[in-house]
């Protein structure tokens, strides 16, 4: 039987070298276990990509050194940007205190430097291994099954990804919603440092992450997003595919268009573009995570839908989602116990930590906005912008009736009811978080 | 002005399977009137051509994110072969 070839049997097996594998590999080796890290691409993060940055906390929490690793810019500002067709409304919070709270990386850089790490504690790394199926003897995952060969394990922590075809192939979860991921799509351009320095008002390595809402996205459920890295700015979006679906709009028509904007078109003017790029985001919350465990088997980060995208945190959550199940594995094997009992373990760890907590702070929220999206991401931020436009334009006109205008503008452009609706949906948005 | 969605996928390096890994069902195809998938796909994979009613899968192009698998539930969606398919490097 080949479960009794030793060769092809190690303690864990974690599929996937994304921040979830990579976190829960490491934490297992670091107790003195035998861990197999395996991933389908040449080499981590070849098929990464995010709209997001990499939180301090987490990476500091497993990488205790990574200010070794290959970062582009800490996140020294955040602004919130409101578009209409062409003027636009900016926010921006900067904290010296907290400059170093997050921090921009390239993937196919810091995922491999992560891995780099993870080798040197002893993980063994198998790239180029795509995972087809995983093996279960008597209802227990014990193996996968990949292109070449079989391999088996006394636990495997699944961390392959948003899509995760082995969390559906057991059962833990059902088939996805179109309104439960969001499609994302980016281009990083190339521009001088100096250049992006000057158009973001930042110093040397102090990078700006930039959350959009408005046109040109209006009624879709989404976010337009700008941010710096050293060399290149990325310039992308997260929509609900659904809306896409919806609507008929083609993801990368949508991105022109966003690029097209006035606002955005000044920051990248001049830029070329070096890299496309697209991947889905878990959006449906804490109501569409799925079972987390199994006997012999853990699922972590986006494969579990752990992405709290009010915050627009994801890394992070993958990382200690990772952490836990690799520590979760460790007293497993320690007890020799594979089992679900054992696993839940797993669970109880997240539910205690900021993971679960903030995912069921935030389960209504995204479900709240997606149902007022023609409001909150596009009504209210259209009328900032037309408030805005009246309050500093000087043209020689009384104000009086401009803002008259404004107001009546506002109560009739917009149904009473709808309105009523909106401000229902803002305090069960703030009661939801609150209570 | 912008590039078309070819020009972008240019910027990309692919390490290209032998088989297509993406297999809609064609009986489905016939009677779709959505096409879903040449609308939400981000690289243009799919395209429905008129004259062989048929939908085109240029399956070499494709970002592996899966938004046609969650989109239409009538393709058979694998990742490419190990090792295969697309290359991100600077996102």
């Amino acid at each position: 039987m080949a479960e009794e070839n030793l060769q092809n049997k190690t303690d864990v097996i974690v599929i996937g070298a994304g921040p979830a594998g990579v976190s829960a590999a490491i934490t297992v080796a670091r107790g003195g276990k035998s861990v197999v890290l395996v991933e389908r691409a040449p080499f981590a993060g070849a098929k990464n990509m995010y709209g997001g940055v990499i939180y301090t906390h987490a990476a500091k929490e497993i990488f205790p050194n990574f200010e070794e690793a290959p970062i582009e810019r800490y996140i020294a500002k955040h602004s919130y940007v409101l578009l209409s067709e062409k003027d636009s409304t900016q926010i921006s919070y900067q904290n010296p205190e907290h400059e170093k709270n997050a921090f921009v990386a390239i993937r196919a850089k810091w995922d491999k430097w992560c891995v780099e790490q993870a080798m040197k504690e002893g993980v063994y790394f198998a790239p180029n291994t795509l995972v087809r199926e995983l093996i279960l003897k008597d209802g227990k995952v014990c193996g996968i099954k990949t292109d070449f060969e079989d391999y088996y394990a006394d636990i495997v922590i699944i961390a392959d990804g948003v899509n995760s075809l082995l969390a559906k192939q057991i059962g833990l979860r059902k088939n996805i919603k179109p309104k439960n991921v969001a499609l994302g799509v980016k281009e990083v351009i190339k521009l001088p440092q100096e250049v992006i320095n000057k158009r973001f008002a930042l110093e040397n390595i102090q990078g700006c992450a930039m959350e959009i809402v408005g046109k040109p996205l209006e009624n879709l459920f989404g976010m337009g997003i700008v941010y710096t890295n050293k060399d290149s700015i990325a310039v992308g979006f997260g929509v609900s595919l659904e809306d896409l679906k919806n609507h008929k709009i083609k993801p990368y028509e949508l991105l022109d268009r966003l690029k097209q904007h006035p606002f955005v078109a000044d920051l990248i003017q001049g830029g070329e573009l070096i890299e496309y790029s697209a991947h889905l985001i878990p959006e449906g919350g804490y109501r569409a995570i799925p079972k987390l465990y199994a006997d012999g088997v853990m699922v972590t980060g986006d494969a579990a839908g752990l992405v709290n995208n009010v915050h627009f945190e994801g890394t992070n959550l993958a990382m200690m989602s990772g952490k836990y199940a690799g520590e979760t594995a460790l007293n497993a094997l320690e007890h020799n116990d594979f089992s679900s009992n054992m696993l839940c373990l797993y669970a109880k760890k997240l539910e205690n930590s900021f993971v679960m907590k903030d995912m069921k702070t935030y389960k209504d929220v995204v479900h709240i906005l997606g149902s007022r999206t023609g409001a909150f991401l596009n009504y209210y931020p259209y009328s900032i912008n037309k408030f805005f436009d009246i309050f500093t334009c000087a043209d020689g006109k009384p104000k009086k009736e401009k803002f008259q205008k404004f107001t009546k503008d506002f109560f009739t452009k917009r149904s009473l009811s709808e309105l009523f609706k909106d401000a229902i949906a803002g305090i069960k948005i703030v009661f939801g978080i609150l209570k | 002005m912008d590039k078309k969605i070819e020009d972008k996928l240019y910027t990309l390096k692919y390490k290209t399977d032998t088989e297509c890994h993406l297999i809609p069902d064609e009986s489905k195809c016939l009677h779709c009137l959505e096409k879903t998938c040449t609308i939400v796909c981000p690289a243009n994979v799919y395209n429905y051509s008129e004259t062989d009613k048929k939908i085109t899968v240029s399956y070499e192009k494709c970002l592996e994110c899966g938004a046609c698998r969650i989109a239409c539930k009538y393709i058979d969606w694998k990742y490419p072969k190990s090792g295969k398919g697309v290359i991100f490097k600077k996102s």
